[in-house]
């Protein structure tokens, strides 16, 4: 079994290396030292580089991706490209050439990593499809795409000028031309060493299987919150089950009854595959974490860590969402509402893998997402909140509210929910019911805000929330 | 003008060129230190073992366990010590230390064949500690009364006449926040030892020659052993002006006693834990102004958070109340300022190094005393400019002070402010939820080392027997474009292209005795270093020339690569014939250049003189739109005007500005550093100690719409081809998103609203701040005229 990674067109093997090591690292170590660690966590950017992985839009999309979180195997079989790749010194790569001659690098440390995150925007197949306004440039360009990426010396204006002066590819250009044909397809890996194990199975039952045996398994989908543990907390799973490319994991259908989203597809694919037609979260996937972590995170990973400051279930509980868990036992659906337990806690069995989420159609009709964080691009949540609410004839007949940040799990604002159910959809109910958000949940104190602000932040929310409707209600009117 | 700030025609300063380093930048094809260890064989990785106490004795260290840890090299411990056991000058940094002073503080390091074998080194190391009292918030230092270094006192005028003579008078306390540095590579060195036992460090520092004097009496060799170079640094912002020395310190003791190459590279949690930050301040002032707006009298105590050393605290100081003045005239004055000692990460340089704090002090009391005043924040700000008969209070002229007034009424003009006052009038009427302001906050920041033995430098210029020309100086490339700025100068000072010239990374055996890259003087000392080596050589070439010119050596000009006279006319000849010709005529080639900046004096004890060679002005426009359901906010439009002299290189000065301005937002509003101050098991532990919780300015922060302008016509005659200093001053031009925010935040209550602003002004901070404003909208107009009565304007 061939266990290589085609990096800048070269086969380079990855036999003998330690289980734990991340893309980064090899990529160091085998001398690409243009990518850069600046943080360990997919905080910074600097060690971005681009993977063949599947196109919605084209057969292969470039996709940009964190190394630093990447177990290295989790990479076999695939194609990658480094800044070094893109281009050299004497021939340098567009994206390069217009980063260098408008001042996008300073110290220079970030740029490698920008320039490959500008490169997957570069070659985003739809690219000049959009509109142009403040976070997208008249080429199409998506600032959203370098909102992983930090740059502590230019205050980034360059970078956007370097960005939004960027053209189509050329015709020669070869990395375009890549997109035509299909990505490698999934290899079979199983890597060993010094007491350690990282497989990918080739399907869902194997996976299972293993699961069965030894549910200690780490099961990895995009690495982004494993990466973390690896490299802050020295976490070294004896055993790593990567799922990500499992199709099983991977399926995607929309209505009648129902929209069916596989666990592994990542956050980028979601929103793509959706296009807007589930509205609340067509809100929430630019607040979630940046771009490059949206391609490698998946909802089933953001469901299967359970942090109580997650993004997704706060708006999938909005949704009513259900979450489909696969074993060896068969299959079974579970209520979001019912699947936190405890802080990190779940009902999901050890040997049990999330297949796929279901969110019931039709939606209801007013939905929105709520983030409150330091940062707009890129931040950990304070407090989340999602919104489905049905008003019918000027009455609430249902109110669903999902709330992150403020208790040890998700959970949903019963009492609001209570507060509005039944009620005319008027100021005055509002200002009542959002006096009972601010009481929801059990809020603490910590760096990313007090417990009283977080408090408030609950009872501001659902305001905000009844004010844009009317607004909406105005323009509409 | 003097021959030093004066320029040549076809000069190549003043060209807008992209970095030096840019091609190399994008490719990543530049090497930075931590990109050399897969260079180098054999290389050891060092781990520290880091205490887990805010203040504690180390009562036990058993390193055995370590060595079972298969790949566990060397431990290295303070007995392993053969010189001087401290990593500063002050002697009061121990490098590896007998008591833990912060949580965090690394009490010794573990070498293995890799990263992870000296990780688990570490982690097998058994400490022993007794915990000891510890001090974590300023508050706690000051009421305990544990200082460290020498206060200050700066007094000029009489304060007390002044006060009691004013029309109004206010109190006040601000404690305010430090910064961390996050440059994105992390502290690095990579030492080796040749086989005469010559120590070779690469090293990410600003300070090349203090991390080499540091190895020598950590090693107790001579400096002549020990040799330093910096290839670039993937940024510094002072950061890595004293903080790398005992890193590099580590790795060279590790490489002398194992004859292996020793790389210490510090993680981003170690990083944050380990090295120091801009120094959060308290304050306490009084102010007293006059009935048409004049801030007359100002009494003020600084205080310092220092950390557990005193690093370079005396010196932030001393400029924080050089700076507290600002741009504003203020005819008594008197300040004391001291250092507190706590148990935290030493807090050090960081761009701006001080000033910022100072100035932070005046543009927060203007801020909130505006309103009770009855003023425009905008207009009280202007009225108090300095102008130019005055002097500041330790008694330097401010020379050119009229600038400040071009600087501000360009801003106006080019900013739009009157239209975009009365749209923002328009906008606030009509949005209960939302809130607009547009603020205006000037600087004036001395340039030169308040020390005014640093204000030197030396260059070391070879012109090649082909022509080529390689260019060394003192100064570090943290990315701020100084490398970019030597080789214009070299290139305008020889008269040759700029690809016929190279310039060599900074080492200590090229030029020695150098200076911090730091206090923005790295364009000014090194430049002026460059030019005059380059003039020597110059000089040495006319007489080659002027022989087949046929003119006197006087005549002889040196342009774009051609030798020749004063008029167009004259005879020609390349500068590789000129420098071919000079070889054979047995003429030296190379040369050493030196700088030292003159007519600088300053009584460090008296806080009196002219410590700074001349002042950077800049003024800036914010203005900011905050949500009232959640005190977020958005950068709308920023303008700046700032003073650089006539710009040695634009492209580099406007990405200076740019990027020091969103540096500044940053600390003033988004970045938030918080130790555990409780009495729990944390305490002392940093919070947000990694980039997913201490939040940096990204792409989200980016003003909307951002204009920067140079000022026009602004030769500065002291300094080299008229060109001024650029690093830090635009940092304090973000004072004015932290005053737009305090008056949108305002634009919630009543009018004449004074808002307390907690400094970061994150989003939490603002919606209390309008929160504040709204429940002064509810009292009633007896409240109202209270609340302009000077005793309600203490404490935050």
């Amino acid at each position: 079994m061939s266990t290589t990674i085609k990096v800048n067109g070269a086969d380079l093997a990855i036999d003998g290396v330690p289980v734990h090591t991340t893309a980064l690292d090899w990529l160091r170590d085998r001398g690409l030292t243009g990518a850069k660690e600046g943080c360990a966590e997919g905080e910074c950017g600097a060690c971005s580089i681009l993977v063949a992985r599947p196109g919605i839009d084209s057969p292969t999309e470039w996709t940009a991706v964190n190394a630093c979180l990447l177990p290295v195997a989790s990479l076999d079989g695939q194609e990658v490209v480094t800044a070094e790749g893109l281009g050299s010194s004497n021939a340098l790569h567009p994206v390069q050439q217009e980063l260098a001659v408008r001042g996008g690098s300073q110290c220079g440390f970030c740029t490698p990593g920008f320039v490959c995150s500008m490169a997957a925007e570069y070659y985003r197949p739809t690219r000049g499809a959009g509109a142009c306004d403040h976070e997208h440039g008249p080429n199409g360009f998506d600032l959203h795409a370098l909102s992983g990426n930090l740059c502590r010396c230019t205050g980034y204006r360059p970078i956007q000028d370097a960005a939004y002066a960027l053209r189509d590819p050329e015709a020669d250009d070869a990395l375009a031309a890549r997109r035509t044909a299909p990505p490698p397809p999934p290899a079979t890996t199983r890597l060993a060493g010094a007491g350690a194990e990282f497989l990918r199975p080739a399907a869902l039952d194997d996976v299972l299987e293993v699961l069965a045996d030894r549910p200690e398994a780490r099961i990895v989908a995009g690495s982004t919150d494993a990466g973390v543990e690896v490299n802050l907390r020295g976490v070294r799973a004896p055993l790593v089950v990567a799922v990500d490319r499992l199709a099983e994991l991977r399926e995607f259908s929309f209505g009648p009854d129902e929209v069916r989203i596989g666990a592994a597809l990542t956050l980028s694919e979601i929103e793509r595959l959706l296009a807007g037609r589930v509205p609340l979260l067509a809100q929430m996937f630019p607040q979630f974490a940046s771009r490059l972590i949206r391609n490698g995170a998946t909802i089933g990973g953001n469901l299967g860590t359970a942090s109580p400051i997650g993004d997704t279930p706060p708006a999938l509980l909005a949704l009513d969402a259900s979450v489909v868990l696969v074993s060896r036992r068969g299959e079974r659906v579970v209520a979001l509402a019912d699947y936190f337990t405890g802080y990190r806690q779940t009902l999901k069995a050890p040997d049990e893998l999330i297949r796929s989420v279901l969110v019931p159609l039709p939606l209801a009709p007013l939905t929105a997402f709520h983030k409150i964080a330091k940062r707009r691009f890129d931040d950990i949540s304070s407090v989340a909140v999602g919104y489905g609410i049905d008003v019918v004839d000027g009455y609430v007949r249902q109110a669903r509210i999902g709330l992150g940040g403020v208790a040890a799990t998700p959970l949903r604002a019963r009492a609001t929910e209570e507060a509005l159910t039944g009620k005319p959809w008027t100021e005055c109910t509002v200002r009542e019911a959002a006096a009972v958000m601010a009481a929801e949940g059990t809020p603490m104190d910590d760096h990313r805000a007090s417990a009283s602000y977080r408090s408030a932040m609950l009872g501001q929310s659902l305001l905000r929330f009844f004010a844009q409707h009317l607004e909406i209600e105005e323009v509409s009117a | 003008m003097s021959s030093l700030s004066e320029r040549p025609q076809q000069a190549v300063v003043g060209l807008p060129l992209p970095h030096e380093g840019a091609a190399l930048h994008v490719t990543g094809e530049a090497l930075y230190t931590d990109d050399l260890v897969g260079r180098t064989r054999d290389v050891l990785h060092a781990w520290p073992v880091q205490s887990p106490h805010a203040h504690a004795r180390i009562t036990a260290l058993r390193v055995d366990p370590a060595y079972d840890v298969p790949g566990v090299v060397r431990v290295l411990t303070g007995a392993d010590v053969p010189g001087v056991n401290d990593a500063g000058v002050k002697h009061d940094e121990p490098l590896f230390p007998a008591e833990a002073m912060f949580h965090g503080h690394a009490i010794c390091w573990v070498l293995g064949e890799t990263l992870e074998a000296a990780r688990l080194g570490a982690a097998a190391v058994k400490a022993d500690y007794e915990p000891l009292p510890s001090l974590v918030g300023v508050r706690e230092a000051i009421a305990a009364g544990n200082y460290q270094g020498t206060g200050r006192h700066l007094e000029h005028g009489d304060v007390d006449a002044a006060l009691s003579g004013a029309a109004h008078v206010f109190h006040g306390e601000f404690e305010f926040a430090g910064q961390e540095h996050f440059y994105l590579e992390t502290h690095v060195a990579l030492a080796q030892v040749d086989e005469a036992g010559q120590i070779f460090v690469q090293s990410s520092t600003q300070h090349p020659s203090e991390t080499q004097e540091i190895v020598a009496h950590v090693l107790g060799v001579a400096s002549h052993a020990v040799t330093v170079q910096c290839l670039r640094m993937g940024g510094a912002f002072g950061g890595k002006e004293m903080q790398p020395h005992g890193f590099a310190a580590i790795a060279a003791l590790g490489a002398t006693l194992t004859g292996r190459p020793v790389r210490l590279r510090l993680n981003r949690t170690q990083d944050l834990t380990m090295s120091g930050k801009r120094h959060g301040f308290h304050s306490q002032w009084r102010a007293g102004f006059d009935n048409d707006g004049h801030l007359v009298a100002l009494e003020a105590t600084l205080t310092a958070d220092g950390g557990w050393s005193l690093d370079l605290s005396e010196p932030v100081l001393a400029r924080a109340m050089c700076h507290i003045d600002n741009a504003y005239w203020i005819p008594n004055l008197r300040v004391d300022g001291r250092i507190a000692k706590t148990n935290k990460t030493s807090q050090t340089a960081f761009r701006g190094f001080g000033g910022p704090q100072g100035m932070l002090v005046v543009e927060d009391l203007l801020g909130r005393c505006a309103p009770l005043l009855g003023y425009d924040a905008m207009e009280l700000r202007r009225r108090n400019l300095y102008q130019p008969h005055h002097a500041t209070p330790y008694g330097q002229p401010v020379r050119h002070a009229d600038r400040l007034e071009t600087c501000w009424s360009e801003v106006r003009r080019t900013g739009e402010i009157e239209r975009r006052q009365a749209a923002i009038e328009r906008f606030n009427a009509s949005h209960p939820h939302a809130k607009r302001a547009v603020a205006m906050t000037p600087v004036k920041f001395g340039i030169s080392f308040n020390l005014t033995a640093f204000n030197q430098a030396g260059a070391l210029v070879h012109v090649y027997k082909d022509g080529s020309v390689l260019i060394n100086h003192g100064g570090t490339e943290m990315g701020q474009g100084l490398h970019t700025k030597m080789l214009q100068v070299a290139a305008t000072t020889l008269g040759v292209p700029l690809e016929r010239v190279r310039l060599a990374p900074t080492r200590t055996d090229k030029v020695p005795n150098t200076s911090a890259t730091a206090a923005s003087s790295g364009a000014d000392l090194n430049g002026a270093a460059i030019k005059n080596a380059c003039e020597q050589i110059r000089a040495r070439l006319a007489p080659v020339a002027a022989g087949p010119l046929g003119i006197s050596p006087h005549d002889v000009r040196f342009v774009n690569g051609r030798v020749t006279g004063l008029y167009a006319g004259d005879d020609r000849l390349s500068w590789e014939d000129v420098v071919h010709t000079a070889y054979h005529q047995r003429v030296q080639l190379w040369a050493a250049g030196f700088y030292r900046t003159e007519g600088l004096h300053w009584d460090a004890a008296a806080m009196r003189g002219e410590p700074f060679k001349y002042f950077a002005y800049g003024v800036a426009a914010a203005e900011v739109e905050v949500d009232g359901f959640t005190g977020a906010y958005q950068l709308r439009r920023v303008d700046i005007v700032q003073d650089v002299g006539d710009s040695l290189s634009p492209l580099i000065d406007v990405g200076q500005i740019e990027g020091g301005f969103v540096q500044g937002a940053g600390w003033l509003t988004l970045e938030d550093l918080r130790w555990d101050e409780s009495d729990g098991p944390n305490r002392g532990r940093l919070a947000t100690q990694a980039a997913s919780t201490y939040k940096l300015p990204s792409f989200s922060e980016m003003p909307e719409v951002f204009n920067v302008r140079l000022l026009e016509k602004a030769h500065e005659d002291g300094a080299v081809y008229g060109s001024k200093a650029v690093g830090e001053p635009p940092l304090m031009l973000a004072f004015s998103v932290r005053e737009a925010l305090r008056q949108a935040a305002a634009a919630f209550g009543p009018a004449g609203t004074s808002v307390d602003l907690p400094s970061p002004a994150t989003p939490e901070a603002v919606y209390w701040a309008l929160e504040q404003a709204r429940s002064a909208g509810q009292l009633n107009e007896l409240d109202l005229h209270g609340l302009r009565s000077p005793a309600r304007l203490s404490g935050v």
